[in-house]
């Protein structure tokens, strides 16, 4: 079994016992009640997406610099990942809000710039596709990469402004000691499979451009 | 570096000459920005105060729209003809190619709000004279923020198959903090802005148009790179 693989084994095992904590092991929340366990996976994979993100920003950096094709592979990598996790923590967030806050969109700022990054980096995606040439395709790519990362902010602190309702985030003083550790192993669990999934789609992405590069008449 | 603003210049007026010869584009674009305003008040109804109080959002929303279908006809002309190749085969600094074009919807933009914002006072009952100087700086400082990102990203999606689709696609969340910050400037002055949030939102305007501005410029050449 090689490195990779066993990091997959890993993540999969400590999400696992992640979950068995958090659905079994963990009494319900004494305000929130059962819908609380959500968290355990929503706080970890919204962290996930904002790793991803910002691997994207600084590989499209260094694709930038060394003008190595292997830096735009690795961004596109993360890129995936962090809509896929944008996406999961919207799903995820909802359900939370709908018995929480008792609406399903509240128009807050963290929900509110979360699901703006769905279509930012969904156009950085389409743009990579629509591109044939992969130098092309790499420098496009990374000037988005690099200019989104530059603009969420900006775009989180004007909704701030505009509308706040979420619920600040949770500092390990306000979490129950036993919560504060099943968190914990959630960012480590999510943060290993992040880097699983990211280096195994790095390793598809690499084939895919050698087999681009090398026999396009094939088809 | 000095003969950035003479480079930038010849091609903003290269741009104004071709498009005053045919005249096409912008008339087709002020019917379409009356027809937005149109269609908002057909979808919101003829409320008065309603469409009065909403006046802001709307008439920004339709600066948005329209302007984005003008965006899309930054580099369309070059791209066409192929002269993309040939503006960076002049000489000196790539960066006067974008400064000559942001220049350039900026005009187009100011000419457009001479029409729009009348139009929209008319249309909805709303006074702007009451505020005219501070109004006159959020479209300022608004339109430069569209153009400072839709000039960018109309040279970034120019050779796109989809580019009408993926213009939009990547400039409305960029533009976000310009909508919320025009539109919530341009609704505090209309309101005699009794709560003094129009600081705010001019402040935040001003340093995402500035931050923008520096960010878009400086790799704006890697855009245009072959």
């Amino acid at each position: 079994m090689n490195k990779l693989t066993m990091l997959g084994w890993v993540s999969i095992a400590l999400i696992a016992v992640g979950s068995v904590l958090g659905l079994a092991v963990l009494p319900a929340d004494a305000l929130q009640g059962e819908v609380q366990r959500l968290l355990y996976v929503h706080v970890p994979v919204a962290w996930v997406m904002m790793l991803a993100f910002f691997v994207v920003f600084l590989m499209s950096i260094l694709y930038l610099v060394q003008r190595q094709l292997k830096w735009d592979l690795l961004a596109v990598s993360a890129a995936e990942l962090g809509v896929l996790a944008a996406v999961l923590t919207l799903i995820l967030g909802t359900l939370w809000g709908r018995p929480t806050w008792g609406i399903w969109w509240a128009w807050d700022p963290r929900v509110t710039t979360t699901a703006l990054l769905v279509p930012i980096y969904t156009g950085y995606l389409v743009v990579r596709s629509m591109t044939e040439d992969p130098d092309r395709r790499a420098r496009w790519a990374a000037v988005i990469g690099l200019i989104a990362f530059v603009q969420v902010p900006i775009v989180y602190l004007s909704v701030f402004w505009w509308r706040s309702l979420h619920q600040p985030p949770s500092s390990p003083q306000s979490m129950w000691s036993a919560y504060g550790l099943v968190m914990l192993l959630g960012f480590v669990a999510y943060t290993l499979a992040f880097a699983y999934l990211w280096l195994r789609r790095y390793r598809l992405a690499a084939t895919e451009l050698e087999l681009e590069l090398s026999g396009p008449e094939e088809g | 570096m000095s003969d950035l603003p003479r480079r930038a210049a010849a091609i903003l007026w290269k741009d104004i000459l071709s498009e005053t010869r045919t005249r096409q584009g912008f008339t087709a674009m002020l019917s379409f920005a009356a027809l937005v305003l149109f269609m908002f008040s057909f979808a919101i109804g003829v409320d008065n105060d309603l469409l009065g109080r909403l006046a802001g959002g709307l008439l920004w929303v339709a600066i948005v729209f329209t302007g984005t279908l003008s965006l899309g006809r930054t580099f369309q002309n070059e791209e066409l003809a192929g002269g993309t190749r040939l503006l960076r085969l002049y000489p000196g600094d790539v960066r006067a190619i974008y400064l000559g074009k942001l220049a350039g919807n900026l005009v187009v933009l100011a000419a457009l709000e001479v029409v729009l914002f009348p139009a929209a006072a008319i249309l909805y009952q709303v006074d702007f004279t009451a505020q005219a100087g501070p109004l006159l700086l959020v479209a300022v400082l608004g339109t430069f923020g569209f153009s400072v990102i839709g000039t960018f990203f109309s040279a970034l999606t120019v050779h796109l198959r989809a580019r009408e689709l993926l213009l939009p696609l990547l400039l409305f969340p960029a533009l976000v903090p310009v909508v919320l910050g025009s539109v919530g400037a341009t609704e505090a002055f209309l309101a005699g802005d009794p709560l003094g949030r129009a600081g705010g939102w001019l402040r935040l305007l001003a340093s995402y148009d500035v931050i923008l501005f520096v960010v878009c410029l400086w790799i704006f050449p890697v855009v245009l790179e072959e």
